[in-house]
């Protein structure tokens, strides 16, 4: 029941009520009786029309009429006029419950269902659905018919395109018009219709049609989302790009065995102590793809067949699509150089979601220099504790800077040669836009100017500047969504989202902001990770985790006192070997899902963090379990009855760390990490030496 | 903001199931299934379940099974996925799903998947979203998903993905916060979140929330207590739930509480019916209202009970 007031019913509309009541209760029993005889006579027929027309939600008399319909169309005296005359009948009384009730589904789809048997004029449909639709502009049952009948008299896209004009003058503030015309304008422009057959042309004059409704209203939502899928149109180029890839373009990887190497001659960033004889190759692509394979993507080194690659997608989910897919490649247990060459799609087959070819082929090349395994002496440092003090932090390369080989930076992220040529007219109307929007802001304080201007200063940097990898206007983004945050406390936690990438963007953004936050991990060679540069993105009010693709390197990394409640992306880090997620706002163990993926991870802090607080998990569905059948029937539940507990309190511990080969976990300051939650958690993890600063025996 | 009236919106449901007199549920009587799952799962969220007599609903419901195995909405009516899926749901509350022939159940709503993917509502033909959530969501929780194409079931489901980031009920059709519901739901119970944009969806979504603190289903409509729960459901599924102000949204939901006679109504003032108090009730459930059992916000069932259909030893 919508919309209808409140109030203590007065004796004698109760009075009213029950006789109406017992009307109804009448026809219907009346009207069952017929139906369960299968009686189609001309008077139990008038009788369900009859009912619909007090109540076109009983949804048993809608089917009583379409066997009675049948029953009538199979008779041998029926003929081409009796037919015709069953039908009209039909479209009288759905206009009739129509009017009673606009939004009757069983209304509209047996008009549907009598217009499919092809014997009646559809000419009358659109008349009556203008009618309709003047009346309720947004009646999404209307729209949906309207599509149904301009499908059925072949009605052609760029005449219904004009109809959502029409309606949109009429008032801007129909969100459902402006849809349809997204639907339309896909269509038209997907098919290269005549007209249609350039974004250069059409879309600068959808961004004037917008204009006009955003200018005359800016609170209301209707032109919102059709202006932020415009700029989605002119900002993404439809094929697929590779980002970024690890190792970067032009570096040096030094692979090391067991132990660590104590010549300062490597970079910190590009060695790699790999226990497992293998080391991880990573591309970063713009948006999800699939496809990639060992005939899409070409490596060539000395010492791996490109056809016994196996391309793995690293997503969140068990699909076959993902934005970071990752290869292994094996090398030699004896000392050896090499240089490897990676070539991506140069044959077809790497395709976006939305179905796009990769259609822009790359190349990348590094060195690989393999040191020889020394087994004896990993045995001693394998138990130590990684402490994650302020005290064990020492500001990177301030004393050595020139001597640590870093690489260049621009290596990080590839370059794409195709751009700046392409890009030109969405470069210009991106810049067209944010002086339209710079001028709605003149007028007037609104959010979705600020919001808007904040989306289209980013898209320009990142679009007319793709090499330079400098953020211009960050500051003056990061600045707008202070201040939305302050308009509009609704959505603070959106804008706090968007203001933490912006922010990670920055800090990722320059050789020098980047290296602020590098950190030496205690002076000794013999600490057990092999790779003592940390990455402490700590202390930054983060609330969400970003700029993934110029991480990739990254072995350590410290992401304490922030306000984390979700890792989302971090399964790209492949390197990790050491995470500190202390002191965020993590709510349960399935947040943790990204981190199934990374399977060098040694040393986990999660302490203090609001695990086991809420009834709600938020992550409850993006996490692999057998509530979304993405735990395959390979799942014992034998397996999981862990000394009398059942799997049904702790399953997502359970599926969590399953996967993990931890050495270290720090957990306390959670509200579940009670002594039995402990005792199971060691059981779950073997591999595990410390539990919460406390030596495992 | 006052509290959560729990005696009286007690009383409210279990007086609703015997005032079978008046006009409004003489015209409510072909989904009397459905009113029973509203009902009975806000007295479970409520912790009141055992004041019903699960024999007597049970054996009502089973009356209410065609031959074909789906469930009508009423005893005599005709059989919809729309009431097969509140007697499944109804059933697993009560933990009584082994009083089903489950097979029968499952080749009913089998049958109803077309070549495109897509789910018919009955053999009629109606084609909508919300019955492919149905259908997915009936199937897991009988553990006989395998028995349909989940692959072009899903592909159906996207097929009608919006540019923005929302779902309607055919392809080409607008995004409506219950729809949303359906296919995210839907897509959630199959593993496949992946197809959803999550930043996109969840800005839509959480412009949904007006001045007021309630919600409303598309842009530029009036706030609706019913929505409470298809939005946040759907912001939960999606991880996005904190782009919006929760305490605004509490305080709404509470203000459409009938204090006397107990019932939520769709906005402050309004009339109360049970469809409404479920959706408050499930609504402040997912926003942690202390002392409500939690809900699960793909399945529409209380955890526990979901969690013991998949987790349990027993099972
Ligand atoms: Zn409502």
């Amino acid at each position: 029941m919508h919309g209808r007031p409140r109030k203590a019913p007065k004796p004698e509309d109760e009075a009213a009520s029950a006789a109406k009541a017992a009307k109804l209760r009448s026809l219907q029993s009346q009207f069952f009786s017929f139906h369960h005889s299968k009686i189609y006579t001309k008077e139990a027929v008038e009788l369900s029309a009859k009912l619909l027309e007090i109540n076109p939600e009983s949804y048993t008399a809608w089917n009583y009429r379409k066997l009675a319909v049948e029953h009538h169309l199979s008779q041998p005296e029926s003929n081409p006029d009796s037919v015709k005359s069953i039908l009209d009948d039909e479209l009288r009384v759905v206009e009739s419950a129509l009017r009673q009730n606009f939004k009757s589904y069983g209304a509209w789809h047996h008009r549907k269902w009598i217009l499919s048997k092809g014997h009646s004029s559809i000419d009358h449909e659109l008349r009556l659905l203008d009618k309709f639709q003047k009346a309720d502009s947004r009646n999404f049952h209307a729209w949906n018919y309207r599509r149904f009948v301009a499908e059925l008299m072949n009605r052609s896209e760029q005449d219904e395109l004009k109809y959502t004009e029409d309606m949109i003058y009429r008032n801007f503030s129909n969100y459902s018009a402006w849809h349809n015309r997204s639907v339309l304008l896909s269509n038209l422009l997907e098919k290269n219709a005549e007209g249609f057959l350039s974004k250069e042309k059409v879309l600068p004059e959808e961004y004037e049609f917008i204009h006009q409704a955003i200018f005359t209203d800016p609170d209301d939502q209707s032109g919102w989302f059709y202006h932020l899928w415009l700029l989605d149109q002119t900002v993404k180029d439809d094929s697929p790009l590779l980002v970024s890839s690890w190792p970067a373009h032009g570096s040096d990887l030094f692979l090391l065995g067991d132990r660590c190497h104590n010549g300062s001659a490597f970079s910190p960033f590009t060695t790699l102590h790999s226990d497992s004889g293998s080391f991880p190759v990573l591309l970063y692509f713009n948006q999800s793809v699939e496809g990639v394979s060992s005939s899409t993507v070409t490596v060539e080194s000395g010492f791996n067949k490109n056809e016994d690659l196996v391309w793995k997608p690293l997503s969140a989910s068990n699909s076959q699509t993902a934005q970071v897919w990752v290869a292994h490649l094996k090398f030699p247990t004896s000392e050896f150089h090499s240089s490897v060459e990676v070539s991506v799609g140069h044959s077809k087959g790497i395709i976006s979601s939305k179905g796009f070819q990769y259609s822009y082929p790359s190349t990348f090349s590094f060195k690989v220099c393999v040191q020889p395994v020394n087994r004896d002496s990993s045995q001693a440092s394998a138990a130590e504790n990684i402490s994650w003090r302020e005290e064990d932090f020492k500001v990177h390369g301030r004393q050595s800077q020139e001597s640590i080989p870093i690489v260049s930076f621009d290596q990080l992220s590839i370059r794409n040669d195709h751009e700046p040529t392409a890009s030109s007219w969405r470069a210009e109307a991106i810049a067209k836009e944010i002086e339209c929007f710079r001028e709605l802001l003149s007028l007037m304080d609104c959010k979705i100017g600020k919001l808007t201007l904040a989306r289209l200063l980013m898209a320009y940097d990142v679009m007319a500047l793709p090499c330079a990898n400098k953020l211009v206007h960050s500051e003056e983004v990061l600045e707008l969504y202070n201040d939305l945050m302050k308009l509009d406390p609704s959505h603070y936690q959106y804008y706090k989202d968007e203001h933490s990438l912006v922010l990670l963007q920055q800090v990722t953004s320059s050789r020098e902001s980047l290296l602020k936050h590098c950190f030496q991990y205690k002076d000794s060679v013999s600490s057990s990770i092999c790779n003592p540069i940390c990455l402490r993105l700590n202390n930054l009010s983060l609330s969400q985790m970003g700029a993934f693709e110029k991480l990739l390197w990254v072995q350590m990394l410290d992401l304490s006192q922030n306000e984390l409640q979700s890792i989302e992306g971090l399964e790209a880090m492949q390197l990790l070997s050491c995470l500190s997620l202390r002191n965020n706002k993590l709510r349960s163990f399935t947040a943790l899902e990204p981190l199934r993926k990374l399977k060098s991870l040694r040393v986990l802090d999660i302490s203090y963090n609001e695990i086991g607080d809420h009834s709600i998990d938020t992550t409850r569905y993006l996490c692999s379990s057998p509530l979304s059948h993405s735990v395959g029937s390979e799942w014992n539940k034998d397996e999981t009855v862990i000394s009398d507990v059942a799997l049904i309190n702790y399953w997502e511990a359970f599926f969590i760390f399953k996967e993990l080969s931890l050495k270290q976990l720090d957990i306390v300051g959670n509200a579940i990490a009670d002594e039995k939650f402990k005792s199971i958690l060691v059981k779950v993890l073997p591999t595990l030496k410390w539990l919460d600063g406390e030596l495992l025996d | 903001m006052g509290e959560l009236a729990v005696e009286k919106h007690v009383e409210y449901i279990l007086a609703v199931e015997k005032r079978k007199d008046s006009f409004e549920s003489v015209v409510m009587d072909h989904l009397r299934l459905n009113g029973a799952y509203w009902g009975l799962t806000t007295l479970d969220l409520l912790g009141k379940l055992d004041t019903v007599n699960a024999d007597e609903v049970i054996s009502w419901i089973m009356k209410c099974q065609h031959e074909s195995g789906g469930f009508a909405g009423n005893i005599g009516h005709d059989p919809h996925i729309l009431y097969t899926v509140s007697a499944v749901q109804v059933l697993a509350l009560f933990n009584k799903l082994d009083v089903l022939d489950i097979d029968k159940v499952a080749t009913y709503i089998t049958g109803l998947q077309n070549e495109d993917g897509s789910f018919s509502g009955d053999m009629w033909g109606e084609v909508d979203t919300r019955f492919s959530y149905i259908a997915i969501c009936c199937l897991s929780i009988l553990r006989r998903l395998d028995k349909i194409n989940v692959e072009k079931a899903v592909n159906y489901i996207v097929s009608c993905k919006n540019l923005d980031g929302g779902f309607g009920c055919t392809p080409g059709g607008e995004s409506h916060a219950g729809q949303i519901f359906c296919c995210v739901g839907a897509l959630a119970i199959t593993g496949s979140l992946h197809h959803v944009d999550k930043d996109l969806l969840g800005w839509w979504l959480c412009e949904r929330q007006v001045k007021s603190g309630g919600l409303n289903g598309r842009p530029e409509k009036l706030p609706d207590v019913c929505y409470s729960w298809w939005v946040l459901s759907s912001l939960i599924m999606i991880d996005r739930v904190h782009w919006i102000d929760k305490g605004k949204l509490f305080k709404f939901i509470l203000d459409c509480q009938d204090v006397e006679n107990g019932g939520i109504s769709d906005r402050p003032d309004d009339a109360v019916d049970v469809f409404h108090t479920y959706f408050g009730v499930a609504g402040l459930s997912l926003l942690e209202y202390p002392g409500l059992k939690a809900i699960d916000p793909a399945y529409a069932l209380p955890v526990d009970v979901v969690n013991r259909i998949f987790f349990s030893a027993d099972n």
